[in-house]
């Protein structure tokens, strides 16, 4: 469990940054907190040539702008300013273990888009987005592709993530299922109701988070038509779809 | 017998450990915090991605032209090398080290790479170059090859079986599952040509039998190989047993290669190629009559011990042979013990070793019984649990259990949870459409292993060519410095139990000090240490031996004082100045008497008997007694298990220390219950390993486990010096069986199978 030999770097600004990546291509990783990228690095299952640590950059603060939350990408996930964020602060006891939240971040998480984490379900259901060292603002919804895959471009560096902040008569949850405290979860659901209505998302059952439709006559019911899990070592299938039914329940059961 | 009658008395009192502050200061010395072999290279071993594949060619000559790079040890140089582990069945497949010809599971070592460091050991194991060509491998142990098939019967199961007035009958599957130490295993090996001594620092555990399994494979005289453990030790829970296997490989490699080298074992190499328990299918027949008297027992047991019979295997299936009746009075049993091989990692210790296997058939099937008779499963149990009037008691298959108070640990356990109380919630619940169960288990725990007991995968005749085997010593020393300074040495090698620390009561006791004065060593050298072939840490023996050791040890030490005492006319004469006499001045001790204060005894548990013609064993010297009480309810929406509640009580002789005792019961109950609902190894059909990190290998964490109520009975064992017995296995053997019995009760199924992980049983319930 040693990883292969790489370059690291540990660029000052942004635009180093940048031209690092641009410069190495598929052979650069970012390292921001490491949570997952290090046990990837040392299972070798990552090997890539250049490691570019970001933890030096500006990107530690967390601002309310504009009816919403900038968070830089390299503000930990246990980081207190983040309980302000609807819905957030929900999720947040979910991700992994106090140690690793001390260290991994909320933009490392988003972009690396497992689709059994917790934070790119938030983003998503919140209808949040993505901000990049291109000047981009990409969707939460556009920006997850799929499994471990999202929209930004080679050389593109994700500097920030943009959450809505707390609106009146609204109300947010998040459900989770998990197996062991702390694991990536079977299954997840969350919602939010208010002026705007009711809009649900689920993740870990789809390869990235999803919002659907639901009927809400039979919340869970309509979710689990909807999703097609497939079966793991440690959930079949048909016990997925049930957790989607169940989840979603809570959860919509918790904001109406 | 003591030298005072005034003095403190420390067995018995719960000491705090120790142990623990060197551990919080980050003083301990584990396997990565000695450096014995300066310059060592670091090995990594590259290994088998197949579950069963010809190794066609490997060529390591791109490794070995990296420039850090010290050399190679292949499959080939360990055959050449060394000859294939001894192993106690007749005409095993060879057992090597590393494979050379045919790779038998997905993790099997093919060479070792040794270089400057470990980062460049395991680049350069990725540039051997290795023609595979696959086969089918074999994951089915009902299709495995049989390397061992013997059948017993003792008393007349067939006639008991005539009788019955009820047979229940079941199958019973225990999955593989294993230990998970925090730290892995570790080797430093240096081979010295020229006295042709192997010196292997290593976190090994014992049983000393496999030093001589070691040496025999390396044809070394055991004083040739010389194994020496650290200090502390991370954890075992019987799996390091199989680092001699590495002691082998890395010693081999050592030698090759003309510099001393170190291996650390990371977990990916855990997970897939050290050891794990043995998966078992258990077919149970048992014999009542319609009061719920147990007559007898009939097994067939068809045992995975993975690619390799290994040694100490099959000892997981003879552990517990003496026990087959549990603690129960039935007359009769008939076992047939199958050992097959799949492609599957070797198998080995785990605490329990055995024990879990054999309760899930036997606790499953009296709580199936007692539904069919209609009886409260408390109840039944009761009925025939062995009384207390009844010990020292022979089982049909030669067991002899020496006390226990199973009786009233079963009441107590009943009184924890509020038993009938309980029982009246779960109408009330089940009137309200939950689905709340109730499990009980009732368990003899044996400690102190007989080492014959192995043998008897041997027939009676195969057998009577060999040396009898019935041994189940320890030994340890306790040595008074010139100036008073009190040392003990332990040949247990402890793992965390705390061993240090009852050691140090039973001297002080002895000795008239308090624990604190004495210095404790744990690090075992097998060539200045007291030990002998059953030394080590394992069922759970050193209650029982490990502590007998030392407390005989000191009482000669303790006789030797009160002797220069008298003969100096000073009763109260100071502990200093008797040093002082025995090392300064030796004219004035008494006339005949042997100078210096340095004492070694070994300790043997008295009535245990090699096999004999009628396959009869007294397979452990000591025999505890658990009760267990869970209380589950299933979350009928995700089929989550919630333990509720949860009683276990033991009956464990004669504690020690109750704060460790407590300590040992914690953390075998989370290791029982890991096996209840989260842990199992599992390969998928061309056997690649599923569970090859902890993010599938489900260890369960401090926040995933409920916290049981504990309770103690004290029944001293006569056959052992202090009374106590082991009490650290007890909870693998009884909690799986005690909630899939609960779990089996909330949803009114029979077929329940651990772990009972949420989605099963959400398939269960449908």
């Amino acid at each position: 469990m040693k990883p292969v030999a790489f370059r690291y770097e540990r660029p000052e600004s942004i635009e180093e940054a940048v031209a690092l990546l641009a410069e190495h291509g598929d052979e650069a990783k970012v390292l921001a907190g490491g949570q997952s990228l290090v046990p990837m690095l040392n299972m070798r299952l990552a090997r890539p040539t250049v490691i570019v640590d970001v933890n030096r950059l500006p990107l530690g603060d967390v601002a309310r702008t504009n009816g919403s939350w900038h968070v830089g990408a390299t503000v930990r996930q246990a980081d207190p300013r983040l309980a302000e964020i609807p819905l957030l602060g929900q999720c947040l006891p979910f991700v992994g273990h106090f140690v690793t939240r001390n260290r991994g971040t909320v933009g490392g998480s988003v972009a690396h888009a497992d689709a059994a984490a917790e934070l790119p379900l938030a983003l998503t259901v919140l209808g949040g987005s993505i901000v990049t060292s291109a000047g981009r603002t990409i969707a939460a919804e556009e920006f997850f592709v799929t499994h471990f895959t999202t929209a930004l471009e080679p050389g593109e560096l994700l500097v920030g993530t943009r959450w809505p902040a707390a609106q009146p008569d609204t109300r947010h949850a998040f459900e989770e299922f998990a197996l062991r405290r702390g694991d990536f979860a079977l299954c997840m659901a969350a919602a939010i109701s208010g002026p705007n209505g009711l809009r649900v998302a689920v993740g870990s059952v789809v390869d990235r988070p999803t919002v659907i439709e639901i009927d809400p006559a039979h919340p869970g019911a309509s979710a689990a038509e909807q999703v097609e899990p497939w079966g793991t070592l440690h959930a079949s299938a048909g016990y997925l779809r049930q957790l989607v039914r169940i989840l979603v329940d809570r959860a919509v059961g918790r904001v109406t | 017998m003591g030298v005072a009658t005034d003095r403190e008395t420390w067995i018995g009192k719960a000491v705090p450990r120790l142990e623990d502050e060197p551990l919080l200061r980050g003083e301990g010395q584990f396997m990565d915090d000695i450096d014995p072999a300066r310059k060592a290279g670091h090995a990594a071993i590259l290994r088998s991605p197949f579950a069963h594949a010809r190794v066609v060619s490997l060529d390591p000559s791109a490794a070995l032209a990296h420039p850090d790079v010290i050399g190679v040890l292949t499959g080939e140089d360990v055959a050449a090398m060394s000859k294939p582990f001894p192993v106690g069945v007749e005409d095993p497949p060879p057992y090597y080290a590393a494979a050379h010809d045919v790779a038998r599971y997905a993790g099997e070592p093919l060479a070792v790479v040794v270089a400057r460091d470990r980062y460049t050991a395991e680049d350069a194991a990725e540039l051997i170059e290795v023609e595979y060509e696959p086969l089918e491998p074999v994951m089915d142990a009902e299709a495995g090859e049989v390397v061992s098939d013997r059948s017993f019967s003792y008393g007349d199961p067939e006639a008991a079986f005539a009788a019955a007035d009820l047979v229940v009958e079941g199958r019973y599957a225990f999955p593989r599952w294993t230990s998970c130490p925090i730290e892995c295993y570790g080797v430093v090996a240096n081979w010295n040509e020229a006295t042709g001594v192997l010196t292997a620092w290593v976190n090994f555990q014992g049983p000393f039998t496999l030093h001589s399994v070691a040496a025999g494979a390396l044809g070394l005289r055991g004083s040739k190989l010389r194994l020496i453990t650290p200090p502390n030790s991370g954890g075992s829970f019987g799996i390091k047993a199989t680092t001699y296997v590495y002691v082998v490989l890395i010693g081999l490699a050592a030698r090759k290669l003309g510099v001393p080298v170190r291996w650390t074992e990371d977990r990916l190499e855990h997970l897939a190629g050290s050891s794990a328990s043995t998966a078992r299918i258990t077919d149970l027949a048992a014999a009542f009559t319609s009061a719920g008297e147990l007559l007898a027992l009939r097994y067939d047991v068809l045992e995975d011990v993975g690619a390799y019979i290994r040694a100490p295997e099959p000892a997981s299936l003879y552990r517990m042979h003496g026990a087959l009746t549990g603690a129960y009075r039935a007359k009769h049993v008939a076992v047939r013990n199958r050992v097959v091989l799949t492609n599957r990692c070797p198998t080995g210790l785990n605490r329990g070793f055995g024990g879990p296997q054999l309760y899930m058939a036997l606790e499953r099937t009296m709580a199936i019984a007692a539904g069919k008779l209609g009886l409260d499963p408390a109840e039944l149990a009761r009925h025939n649990l062995i009384g207390p009037d009844e010990f020292p008691y022979r089982t049909p298959s030669g067991g002899l259990y020496d006390s226990g108070d199973y009786e009233g640990c079963l009441d107590d356990a009943l009184e924890l949870v509020d038993y009938d109380a309980r029982r009246a919630e779960q109408r009330a619940a089940r009137a309200d459409g939950r689905l709340y169960g109730i499990g009980v288990a009732c368990c003899v725990e044996p400690s102190i292993s007989n080492m014959g007991y192995v043998t008897l995968a041997l027939t009676a005749e195969e057998r009577a060519a060999g040396l009898p085997k019935s041994g189940n010593a320890e030994g340890a020393t306790v040595a008074i410095s010139p100036l008073g300074g009190i040392t003990v040495l332990i040949g247990t090698t402890p793992q965390g139990q705390g061993h240090a620390t009852v050691a140090a009561q039973v001297a002080a006791e002895a000795l008239g000090v308090a624990p604190e004065e004495i210095q404790v060593l744990t690090a075992v050298d097998t060539s200045t240490s007291a030990w002998t072939v059953s030394s080590g840490n394992y069922s759970s023996r050193f209650s029982g031996v490990g502590a007998g050791a030392v407390h005989l040890a000191a009482q000669k030490l303790a006789a030797k004082i009160a002797a220069i005492r008298e003969h100096a006319g000073d009763e109260s004469m100071s502990l200093r100045r008797v040093a002082g006499i025995a090392h300064w001045h030796t004219e004035a001790l008494p006339p005949g008497m042997e100078p210096g204060l340095h004492e070694t005894a070994f300790c043997a548990a008295p009535n245990l008997n090699a096999p004999d013609e009628e396959d009869r064993v007294a397979a452990s010297a000591a025999h505890g007694f658990i009760a267990d009480v869970a209380v589950v309810e299933v979350d009928r929406a995700t089929g989550e298990v919630n333990v509720v509640d949860y009683a276990t009580v033991h009956d464990a002789g004669r504690l020690l220390n109750p704060l460790i005792a407590d300590g040992q019961v914690r953390g075998d109950f989370a290791h029982g219950a890991g096996a209840a609902l989260f842990e199992r190894v599992v390969y998928d059909e061309d056997g690649n390993l599923l569970t090859g990190t902890f993010m599938d290998y489900l260890c369960p964490t401090a926040p995933d486990l409920p916290a049981p109520k504990i309770g103690h009975r004290e029944t001293p064992s006569p056959f052992t010096p202090l009374g106590a017995k082991g009490l650290g296995e007890g909870g693998t053997m009884s909690v799986p069986c005690a909630i899939a019995n609960a779990v089996a009760d909330a949803l009114g199924v029979e077929g329940v199978e651990v772990p009972l992980t949420p989605g099963r049983v959400w398939e269960l319930m449908r």
